[in-house]
């Protein structure tokens, strides 16, 4: 499983030098188990079975602040959408159904928001 | 008639183990124009040399192939033996049977037969070789320093202690360098300026030191041992043989708003300035783009308040040509800029400084008397942040990749200080990795970590966040117990990257000396020769060629001062004779082989010449033998092959080749 | 000067306002932004994954049609310009996407990312120039305190993006300048509004916008612009009491420039 998420998100965690700035910078800290660089690291070293049953991915926002100011470009946050994805791909549910966004659908609501989170979420 | 010698080295086991070197010895033997051939276990021993010799003198060799190790190891020793004996040291080839055979092969069969190979390939060399001369150049016994800070101070010191002329070019109007800029110094703590003043003062009073301050190496011509350098000296607008340093034109100076470069611009100069109070020369200068007189011909004040009238408004630059023997770069470093790094919000609030920024606030001499205050509201702080790598160890485009080695034990070094100083200031080290190699380095961080209660913390830190209140919200990880932080500090110091002075590339194509992607100035060997350029008579000096701290510095210095006085010791250069030559009734002039010389080595020239009866003139290529490496680039360029390399001549290339082929 | 124009879902549904002045203003620099005949939502977010096919085709397609046209494409809303910029990108450079994706759509001619992605604020500062803006404004803000929102999308990553600088950008600031306002800066107007974290959970994206709007309002900023719908949505959707108006860019530059009609709300 490890050789697939490393293929298809074209990441190489052996260039990361374990300096913390994703971390620091990731604006979802508080609500992920695991944290960007611990994505890293345990990819790395094959402990991903974790990593797919925490609840951490979902709350990845995209923002890429990772990405950008890792200084040896290693950008976690396509690790963490290839494990999202893989788990996707595995279950046999969606996380994100269309009965769960029904009582948002106010006025405002761009639908940029739907179509983002149901790329995001569901298969 | 040639008359060839073959020696067949045993190398102990070395060689021996893989080869069947009575068998080479064997094979060759009946090669044309081998009148002997023997094998031995050691032939660079003494026992060794002693049969080669021999056998010279009684066989009258006229060319010698010795199979043995690579040349790099002992072509000197039995070109040295056969010189002795009384052959031309360049007709002695060696055939590598251990590096590229012995050692990379485990089948004594197919060994033995490349060895053979490899000898025919030698003798067929041999055959064609010529006896060679090297020829012979004068040396200029004065050295060329180009950069005053402490690495250009200690080699021009050591450099007119052995009795050898020295000038020292320094561009900024004193000599000091970076290192008059700092506070104290790790990992003894003593004062910078206290221990480098008077290495300045000796500078300037060295009979055999001449300092060219303020002033810019503008073009460099010749070649090692006979160098001719133009160097700029810009004008002070100020008579030096009059002034007395008194300052006192610097006093009445109306113009105020130009940032002190000194002081890292956090306070202001005047426009006519002396840079800081143990400068050397303690004359001041100019700064044409600031004075007021040299921009609305206004003013003048600075003149009229001169008592000795040292002022001189239509002075201009001065042109100086000197010839050298040797020239020494050290040319320094300078901090990267930060405008890519505004997660940190460096451009935006003034309590975020770089490390070179603190070492003002906290000198004695610096903007602020040396009392640590905010920049920003000049309140005293209570918290502070320090980042470390800032800019190096990095792959994007706004990093460098290396790590810049010194800003692990600065900012120990700083904290330390600032707790010792204000045991009421919290300070926290935000790093990666703590790198202290040094000796007494280690002791050093424990110290400021143990005794001073600095906090370090494993983690980066992501943001920096102006708050409502004027202190700075920062944002950053402890990898060890895995939280993001919110720290509210009062200042946040970056340790910046640094990176080889603007002036370093721009000397280095004057010099033709080779550089690194980093524009550090790259050493002959990394470990054998660190402290000269490929570019024969180029020496390095300092953090021109890598980033290094001052006890590194001034090792190096030293070591560059005893290559330079190596050099001018000597009454004259040989050069080395295998060089490249163009053959004139070939060579077009066509200019392709000087544009991919490495070493600036080609010349043209227009010369007569007899060509099949007719008398041309013509534009031909000349080599300077003495700058000359070898290298064969021009050659393989040629597109007339007029261009070919002595000692390994496109015949003996190609007889080397058949012989394998045959 | 006509250049092919990407709007997007959004723009013609919920955000008719940003697409509207987008042109408005573009026709007083005669400029006409040409709407693509044949697109397709681009599908919201970046799909990063190397083995994706089917989520970069839309965005190939709209891509294809203005290469055809040799025209420069243009867009408006942040998340369009990201996706459509990063899959161009990825057919420049990934081999195996681009003979996949060629191979599907069976285009007339080729597609190997020649078409240049552009957003309509690099049209604004490459294109006509802030100066020119400047002597078109009529009515001129006034120099109120408006501070600039970036967001994620139009900056990162800069190797692709190339937009500004990700830490430091400046075009918005010029923008404001151009049109009479007054910037303001506010360490987090590169941060991440939450985006669409918000379906997921709402309460935890709204304290992600509110903590921008309130930086911002600590600087004394009036108003906020933005060039997204759903960084508009959840700025609005903070939750702070006494927030202040959150603009899209285009709303002010047509008041700037007087194109801007009173109309009901949609």
């Amino acid at each position: 499983m490890r050789e697939e998420i490393l293929w298809i998100s074209g990441v190489n965690p052996l260039k990361c030098m374990k300096c913390g700035k994703c971390t620091a910078s990731c604006p979802a800290f508080e609500k992920m188990e695991y944290h960007p660089h611990q994505f890293v690291e345990m990819v790395q070293n094959n402990h991903i079975t974790p990593l797919l049953e925490s609840e951490s991915q979902y709350y990845c926002m995209s923002c890429l602040v990772c990405e950008e100011r890792c200084p040896r470009g290693v950008k976690p946050q396509k690790l963490i959408e290839a494990v999202q994805v893989l788990k996707l791909r595995a279950s046999e549910g969606n996380r994100l159904k269309p009965q769960d966004v029904a009582n948002r659908l106010d006025p405002s609501l761009p639908q940029q928001a739907l179509m983002a989170a149901f790329r995001k979420y569901s298969r | 008639m040639q008359k060839i010698g073959v020696f067949v080295c045993w190398c102990g086991s070395n060689i021996a183990a893989t080869v069947d070197v009575s068998k080479v010895a064997g094979a060759v033997r009946e090669e044309p124009d081998v009148v002997f051939a023997s094998d031995y276990s050691y032939m660079c021993s003494e026992a060794g040399q002693l049969m080669i010799q021999n056998a010279i003198k009684e066989k009258g060799l006229t060319g010698i192939v010795v199979c043995s190790c690579s040349p790099r190891m002992h072509e000197a020793t039995f070109r040295k033996a056969a010189q002795a004996a009384g052959l031309n040291p360049y007709m002695v080839e060696i055939a590598n049977i251990r590096e590229q055979c012995s050692w990379i092969h485990k089948d004594k069969e197919e060994g033995t037969k490349k060895a053979i190979l490899l000898a025919k390939a030698a003798i067929a060399k041999v055959r064609f070789n010529e006896p060679l001369t090297s020829g012979e150049t004068p040396v200029t016994k004065r050295a060329l320093v180009i950069g005053g800070g402490i690495a250009g101070i200690q080699t021009a010191l050591d450099i007119a202690d052995a009795g050898f002329e020295v000038d020292i070019v320094e561009k900024s109007p004193t000599i000091g360098g970076k290192m008059a800029q700092l506070d104290k110094t790790f990992p003894t703590l003593d004062c910078a300026a206290c221990i480098l003043t008077p290495k300045m003062v000796d500078a300037a009073a060295h009979e055999k030191i001449r300092l060219f301050t303020y002033s810019e190496v503008e073009k460099v011509k010749g070649f090692v041992g006979n160098f001719t350098v133009d160097i700029r000296k810009k004008a002070r607008s100020i008579l030096e043989e009059k002034c007395t340093g008194c300052g006192a034109c610097t006093e009445k100076c109306p113009s105020k708003k130009t940032g002190n470069e000194f002081n890292e611009r956090l306070d202001n100069r005047t426009a006519i300035y002396i840079p800081f109070a143990q400068a050397i020369p303690n004359i001041p200068s100019i700064d044409r783009e600031a004075c007021i007189h040299f921009k609305t011909g206004k003013c003048g004040i600075c003149q009229k308040t001169c008592g000795v009238g040292a002022i001189d408004f239509d002075q201009q630059d001065e042109m100086i040509t000197r010839k050298y023997g040797a020239i020494v770069a050290a040319t320094g470093f300078q901090p990267i800029s930060l405008e890519r790094f505004d997660e940190f919000q460096y451009s935006k609030s003034p309590d975020v400084i770089t490390s070179l920024e603190l070492e003002r606030l906290m000198n004695a001499a610096g903007p602020t008397k040396g009392e640590l205050i905010k920049p920003s509201n000049r309140k005293h702080p209570s918290d502070m942040v320090f980042v470390q790598c800032v800019g190096s160890r990095g792959e994007s485009c706004r990093e460098k990749s290396y790590c810049s080695k010194i800003c692990c034990m600065y900012t120990a070094k700083h904290a330390m200080m600032i707790r010792d100083k204000y045991p009421d200031i919290n300070v926290h080290v935000f790093y990666i990795d703590v790198r202290t190699p040094g000796k007494n380095f280690d002791e050093f961080y424990r110290r400021a970590v143990e005794d001073y209660g600095v906090d370090y913390r494993k983690g980066m830190v992501g943001k920096v966040m102006e708050q409502k209140d004027g202190k700075l919200l920062v944002q950053a990880s402890d990898l060890l117990t895995g939280e993001q932080l919110l720290l509210h500090t009062d200042m946040v110091v970056l340790a910046t990257a640094i990176e080889p002075d603007k002036s370093a590339r721009p000397l280095a194509t004057m010099l033709t000396a080779s550089m690194d992607t980093n524009d550090f100035f790259t050493e002959a060997h990394p470990k054998l020769r660190p402290v000269e350029s490929p570019t024969a008579g180029i020496f390095l000096s300092g953090t021109c060629q890598g980033p290094k701290d001052i006890p590194e510095t001034v090792a190096q210095a030293g070591a560059a001062a005893a290559k330079v006085i190596g050099l001018l010791s000597r009454k004259k250069l040989l050069n080395n004779p295998q060089v490249a030559k163009a053959e004139e009734r070939l060579c077009s002039g066509c200019s392709g082989c000087s544009k991919v010389c490495p070493y600036g080595a080609i010349d043209y020239e227009v010369r007569e010449i007899w060509d099949h009866g007719v008398r041309k003139t013509r534009r031909i290529a000349v080599v300077n033998e003495a700058v000359c490496q070898g290298c064969g680039a021009c050659t393989v360029t040629c597109p007339s092959g007029a261009m070919d390399l002595r000692g390994f001549t496109a015949k003996q290339i190609m007889a080397e080749v058949d012989a394998i082929c045959r | 000067m006509v250049y092919s124009y990407y709007p997007g879902c959004t723009l013609k549904a919920k955000a008719k306002k940003l697409d509207r002045y987008a042109r408005d203003c573009a026709q007083i620099f005669e400029i006409e932004l040409e709407e693509i005949e044949d697109w397709q939502c681009c599908g919201g977010v970046y799909p990063g994954m190397a083995d994706e096919l089917a989520t970069r085709l839309s965005p190939v397609r709209a891509l294809r049609e203005a290469g055809d046209k040799k025209q420069d494409l243009v867009t408006v809303c942040s998340a369009c310009h990201h996706v459509l910029k990063r899959v161009n990108e990825d057919v420049k450079t990934s081999g195996e996407i681009r003979r996949k994706i060629n191979a599907y759509l069976e285009p007339e001619n080729g597609y190997e990312g020649e078409t240049k992605v552009i957003h309509y604020l690099e049209l604004l500062r490459d294109r006509i120039g802030f100066d020119r803006i400047r002597e078109k404004v009529k009515q001129p803000l006034n120099g109120k305190k408006i501070a600039p929102y970036y967001g994620c999308l139009l900056l990162r990553p800069y190797e692709v993006m190339n937009f500004d600088d990700p830490e430091n950008p400046s075009i918005m600031e010029e923008f404001l300048l151009a049109i009479g306002a007054k910037p303001v800066h506010y360490a987090l107007k590169n941060e991440c509004c939450g985006g669409y974290v918000t379906m997921e959970d709402e309460e935890f994206a709204s304290k992600k916008s509110s903590s921008i709007m309130e930086a911002a309002m600590d600087r004394g900023a009036e108003g906020m612009i933005t060039a997204c719908p759903l960084c508009k949505y959840n700025l609005e959707n903070g939750g702070l009491k006494d927030g202040i108006p959150v603009y899209y860019f285009t709303e002010l530059f047509a008041e700037a420039l007087g194109v801007k009609e009173q109309e009901e709300e949609t």
